[in-house]
């Protein structure tokens, strides 16, 4: 690959471009995904490469492009759907669902829905109404489907790359407020990463950290800013929220004795109680202070001039760390 | 068909009307000359037969939900005219994307009948047979499935392959916006669709002009710029010309056509449901007088094509076919415990599968 630093927009936009490459079945569609590269340009110049009829400008309608994407899929395609914010996929949710989760389940393997749908998720880059939503627990919910969320380009281009690979629906959200923050050096084109393991990020002895996506940024900073104080955290990147790498976590919590969940996404009946559900199961004796949540507060996502209110903050999150 | 008029500049103005076809009447006389693939009556009997078979199927479906030997079901009673003729003028190659309510198409596209009753005798394996290829499964939300057919027509697309998916839907579904967006796709992409809209004028309790203030329900294809046509759903005939050119049509590329099939659900929604809480009976005896397989009778017999001893022979073949099926769906075993847990991903996850040995031992804890 070449020695340009990649962010984590590009690397989608390479590992989409690499899968069209590499494989004659995948192909691209959605609502300005063609022509104009999409609107984050996570798309770009892919039309132009590889034709209209492998990166496909749909008519603006979501449940169509899930339904089309779960039809296109039994006939052996790898379609990779792109919705174009978060706040717009509740309509593809009859057909994520009532359909591609339970394809293969409810015809017994005879048709599967090899497919990717890939939407822009969270706040804190001013968006309009509707832009700003974290769900992935909605989804997370849903036997058959997998939730994959990345933090950083090296991750995305991999995770992307095996995501298409898979042979069953996977949701890939991008956490759009990272989309330009940070550019890496991707590894070799082709590299894959796995989608049944967290990434350990940052080793430590006294605190676990557990996030995903955007919020990797504030619990780097708070893990740095804690280790000036003396407290040593161990920080782990979730990234493959369905289905969820629990091996990784509780042997950091194994180690630490303590655990604090951070996500974007409102508190209650989140990723983040079953995590803390399942280390308090297995972990009941070994853990010195009750697990902790540092989230989204259980209200409407705010609007843009108060978000910074509702976003999990590294005071926040080292408020909580201090607790224990 | 509808046509196009230019308006001048942004403006274009639509014009255009639903024509209906029908070439026999409910007493199985001629309207109007016959197409010449009638004259020799083989493709005709083999119509009357599917006709009865589907029909006898669906009786013996009926009276296994009524003993206890089947969950609910949706009998096909009164529209088994399309299914059989779609069923019969589709390739194998072409895929069909089911309602719930095609029994009789799915048989004569290869579906065992011992794999429908599997099916509604709750039992994912139904969905699972060899003889369905590549067709979708029986789809239960209503009208989801029109996205399905349409990603599988792009597919078809993307591929350069010649091949046609039918969809079937009935009269509610077309109230849905996954119907219209379906259209939509299909009229702007040119795929090769053929969307046959199964009026049978009831959506469980709610009667068709409560559905829709459109005089026809084939109209809706206009907005997407589709031909629409009206065809008498329990005419065999009028099935087959409107259905075989629609077909042939979208394997020439030029696109899809709406076909509402106007028939009528001479049955109760499904085996759960008692229609006589909301229609009332003259309504149905009436539209008894209309049904498809009488009337394809009195035509074969006016035209001596058809006999009383091929009449007793044909049941008998029926009653056989019928009862080997029941005896195949009631000799399957139940499958094995592990197989509620193997079909969620191509390679099962491992805290699924730690699930799954819960449930093998019995054991109800983390």
């Amino acid at each position: 690959m070449s020695d340009d630093k990649k962010t984590l927009v590009e690397a989608v936009n390479l590992a989409l471009d690499h899968a069209l490459a590499d494989d004659k079945d995948v192909v691209l569609l959605g609502e300005d995904v063609g022509t104009n590269g999409g609107v984050f340009r996570a798309t770009q110049n892919l039309k132009q490469k590889y034709g209209l009829k492998r990166v496909m400008d749909t008519p603006l309608a979501e449940t169509l492009i899930a339904g089309m994407t779960v039809g296109m899929a039994t006939q052996g395609l790898k379609p990779v759907a792109e919705i174009q914010f978060m706040g717009f996929i509740f309509a593809c949710m009859e057909q994520l669902v009532g359909h591609a989760a339970r394809m293969r389940n409810r015809t017994r393997g005879r048709l599967t829905c090899p497919m990717v749908m890939r939407a822009p998720f969270g706040g804190g880059i001013h968006a309009p109404e509707h832009h700003s939503e974290s769900t992935e627990a909605l989804f997370a919910h849903i036997p058959g489907l997998r939730v994959v969320i990345p933090s950083s380009p090296v991750r995305a281009y991999g995770l992307l790359r095996s995501a298409i690979d898979n042979p069953d629906p996977v949701l890939f959200l991008e956490p759009k407020r990272i989309y330009r923050v940070q550019k890496q050096t991707l590894p070799e084109a082709g590299s894959r990463l796995p989608l049944d393991t967290c990434f350990t990020l940052r080793e430590g002895s006294d605190l676990t950290l557990v996030t995903w996506g955007a919020c990797v940024r504030e619990c780097q900073e708070a893990a740095r800013k804690l280790a000036k104080g003396g407290i040593s955290v161990e920080l782990v990147d979730v990234a493959t929220i369905k289905p969820l790498d629990m091996d990784t976590i509780l042997a950091s919590v194994r180690k630490t004795g303590r655990c604090v969940i951070v996500h974007e996404a409102a508190r209650s009946f989140g990723v983040g109680a079953e995590i803390a559900a399942r280390v308090s199961t297995e972990l009941f004796h070994e853990l010195r202070a009750p697990v902790q949540r540092v989230a989204g507060y259980d209200i409407t996502m705010p609007y843009y001039r108060m978000e910074d209110h509702y976003m999990p903050s590294c005071e926040r999150i080292m408020s909580a760390c201090s607790r224990l | 068909m509808p046509t196009t008029l230019d308006g001048g500049g942004l403006f274009r103005v639509h014009s255009g009307d639903v024509p209906f076809v029908r070439y026999l009447n409910p007493e199985g006389q001629p309207t109007q000359p016959l197409p010449s693939w009638v004259k020799d009556g083989q493709q005709l009997v083999a119509y009357y037969k599917a006709m009865v078979k589907a029909r006898e199927a669906d009786r013996k479906a009926i009276a296994m939900q009524r003993t206890g030997q089947m969950g609910t079901y949706p009998s096909c009673l009164g529209q088994e005219a399309p299914g059989v003729v779609y069923g019969s003028l589709m390739k194998p190659e072409d895929v069909l994307v089911p309602y719930y309510r095609d029994l009789p198409g799915q048989l004569l596209r290869g579906v065992e009948l011992s794999d429908i009753y599997l099916y509604w005798g709750g039992d994912e394996q139904g969905s699972a047979g060899a003889g369905y290829g590549q067709d979708m499964p029986n789809c239960v939300p209503i009208a989801t499935q029109a996205g399905h057919a349409v990603g599988i027509a792009s597919a078809f697309r993307i591929r350069d392959e010649h091949r046609v998916v039918v969809i079937t839907c009935g009269d509610g579904a077309t109230s849905k916006g996954d119907f219209l967006e379906a259209l939509n796709l299909a009229g702007v992409w040119q795929l090769p669709v053929v969307f046959l809209v199964v009026n049978n004028q009831w959506a469980i309790s709610v009667p068709r002009h409560a559905q829709c203030g459109g005089v026809t329900l084939a109209q809706k294809g206009a907005g997407a710029g589709l031909p629409c046509v009206q065809v008498d759903g329990n005419d065999v005939i009028a099935l087959h010309e409107v259905i075989g050119s629609s077909i042939e049509r979208a394997r020439a590329g030029k696109g899809a056509v709406v076909i509402e099939a106007v028939t009528y659900r001479l049955c109760d929604h499904t085996t759960a449901d008692d229609a006589t809480r909301y229609r009332e009976n003259d309504e149905v005896h009436k539209a008894w007088e209309e049904e498809p397989v009488k009337r394809l009778q009195a035509y074969l017999h006016e035209q001596g094509l058809w006999t009383p001893e091929q009449e007793k022979s044909l049941q008998k073949q029926i009653t056989q076919d019928i009862h080997r099926a029941v005896e195949t769906y009631q000799a399957t075993p139940l499958q094995s415990v592990s197989e509620l847990f193997d079909y969620h991903y191509a390679e099962t996850p491992k805290g699924l599968r730690q699930q799954m040995e819960e449930m093998l031992g019995g054991q109800n804890h983390e």
